[in-house]
């Protein structure tokens, strides 16, 4: 009964943010400290982990493979197609839902206890769209986190191959590019776009309706990971089902 | 002016407002004051807008809120100003911002002009020079008076005041209060002040409404209060040792 209640909640809470909007001039520099704080603040560990889970992933591939009738063009192949189906969009979006889906719960979380929520609502502002609506729009280039993040892991896997003396890098490149499916692309992005959104909404959720004081902002923020998590394996798992199968 | 007539509210069935009758009055510093628990926060709610009442009307200027129209309700928020409890300053603005905020929002200024009349209401509530510090970075005292200042800093019609001078030391408290009651005078407004601080009723209570259990016990000024024989009032105000010794003297004659 509770989810049923909280799963209400969530939509009534969308719906609201995109309702009475708040001053354009004030909405753009809202929009632009939030690109700031969600993406470009996350493009380091972005960068970093992609870059090493892309060299494991080959790394990891070239060691198991030992059958000689199995070409070395495969390492690329595969930490092509595991990267930009499953890693990139995936795995990156789940660590972004403790570095971003933490850092929405925690700061609206803290307003809240701190009644600046109210001080917004008296003041006649409606509160889920000047908090929550700038983040959407700001998560709209989480996609392009996502490209560099596949970028780099693929970089990263060339490196660990190549310098690692496990593939040629002329064979390296031709696995690359063995048979690419461009639509693996489309929906690699579609799915993005769709954990992006959950990335926006489901912590701001969280941290919007929490009661209590500074340790519930606490239990907030493990809360909504575990749930932002679960969302996106769920998501992950459907968006799949019915555009690959 | 605001006006309560017959107000009832209630959570999970339990009625918390029990008919509240109460004239808010103009140039005046209005205090509700009661125990925790007996409404005044539900009360203040529900002026706001904030809390929704089962029963009874809740009157600005002699029109009903509930008949007020969308538009009207959005013209009446920007004629609000609230200082809250902890201040609910925005913490990731400056001071300046903070008070610049309702400006930004509901007028259509220059940055200019918006930054002159944040100079002259910082002046007013006295923390020129501090435009540029965080909330964090000031004390107790002076973001209740930057709270102040962003509470007014749209001539607001109506400012409600949530235990304004709660956790400050009794000479900041003093200064809140008599820079509030200043502001009510000067700007010829309907102030509304939640306390539980009788040093504040006997300073500023210009018209005091003391709720109990949800219910109007009594009302009066602070002239009043002190001579009141009603014992669910005097209970309250002579619950403080300060005040029950003041008491004995005066009964002694001293």
């Amino acid at each position: 009964m509770n989810y049923l209640h909280s799963i209400g909640e969530y939509f009534l809470m969308l719906k609201g943010t995109f309702h009475r909007m708040t001053k354009t001039s004030v909405l753009k520099s809202l929009i632009l400290k939030e690109i700031d704080d969600l993406i470009i603040g996350s493009m380091g560990i972005v960068s970093f982990l992609s870059f090493f889970i892309g060299a494991v992933v080959a790394l990891q591939t070239a060691l198991n493979l030992n059958n000689p009738l199995i070409p070395k063009s495969l390492v690329a192949y595969a930490a092509r197609q595991s990267i930009v189906l499953e890693f990139a969009p995936t795995f990156i979006s789940i660590i972004m839902a403790g570095k971003v889906g933490s850092y929405i719960t925690s700061s609206i979380g803290s307003m809240n206890v701190t009644e600046q929520i109210d001080a917004l609502e008296v003041m006649g502002i409606n509160s889920l769209n000047y908090l929550i609506f700038p983040k959407i729009v700001a998560m709209l280039f989480y996609p392009f986190v996502i490209a560099i993040s596949m970028f780099l892991g693929i970089l990263g896997a060339y490196t660990a191959a190549v310098m690692g003396g496990f593939v040629p890098p002329d064979i390296f490149v031709q696995g690359l590019q063995e048979d690419f499916i461009p639509f693996h692309l489309v929906y690699a992005f579609i799915k993005t776009f769709l954990f992006a959104f959950i990335l926006a909404t489901v912590p701001a959720y969280h941290g919007y309706y929490m009661k209590g004081g500074a340790l519930e902002v606490g239990e907030a923020s493990t809360t909504s990971f575990v749930w932002t998590s679960v969302v996106i394996i769920i998501t992950n798992y459907a968006v799949t089902q019915l555009l690959l199968s | 002016m605001i006006e309560v007539e017959n107000l009832h509210k209630a959570f999970d069935g339990e009625e918390v407002l029990k008919g509240i009758d109460f004239k808010f009055e103009k140039s005046k510093t209005n205090l509700i004051i009661g125990q925790s628990g007996s409404g005044k926060s539900v009360l203040l709610k529900c002026m706001l807008g904030l809390f929704t009442p089962e029963k009874g009307v809740i009157k600005y200027d002699g029109k009903p809120y509930s008949e007020f129209t969308e538009d009207e309700r959005k013209d009446l928020s920007k004629q609000i100003g609230m200082v809250f409890q902890g201040g609910a300053l925005f913490d990731s603005m400056t001071v300046e911002e903070n008070v610049m905020f309702p400006l930004k929002m509901f007028t259509k200024k220059q940055h200019k002009e918006n930054k002159e009349r944040v100079k002259e209401v910082l002046n007013r509530v006295n923390l020129d020079g501090n435009e540029k510090k965080m909330p964090s970075e000031i004390s107790g005292g002076m973001q209740k008076r930057v709270s102040i200042a962003r509470a007014i800093v749209n001539r607001p019609k109506y400012l409600f005041c949530d235990e304004p001078n709660s956790g400050l030391d009794p000479k900041t408290a003093t200064v809140i209060d008599n820079l509030i009651q200043e502001i009510t005078h000067e700007y010829d407004i309907t102030t509304i002040i939640i306390t539980h601080d009788m040093n504040s009723v006997l300073e500023i209570g210009e018209n005091i409404a003391f709720l109990k259990d949800g219910v109007l016990a009594w009302k009066g000024d602070k002239s009043q209060i002190f001579k009141t024989d009603d014992e669910t009032v005097t209970d309250f105000v002579y619950s403080s040792n300060l005040f029950q010794k003041v008491r004995e003297a005066q009964q002694q004659g001293l």
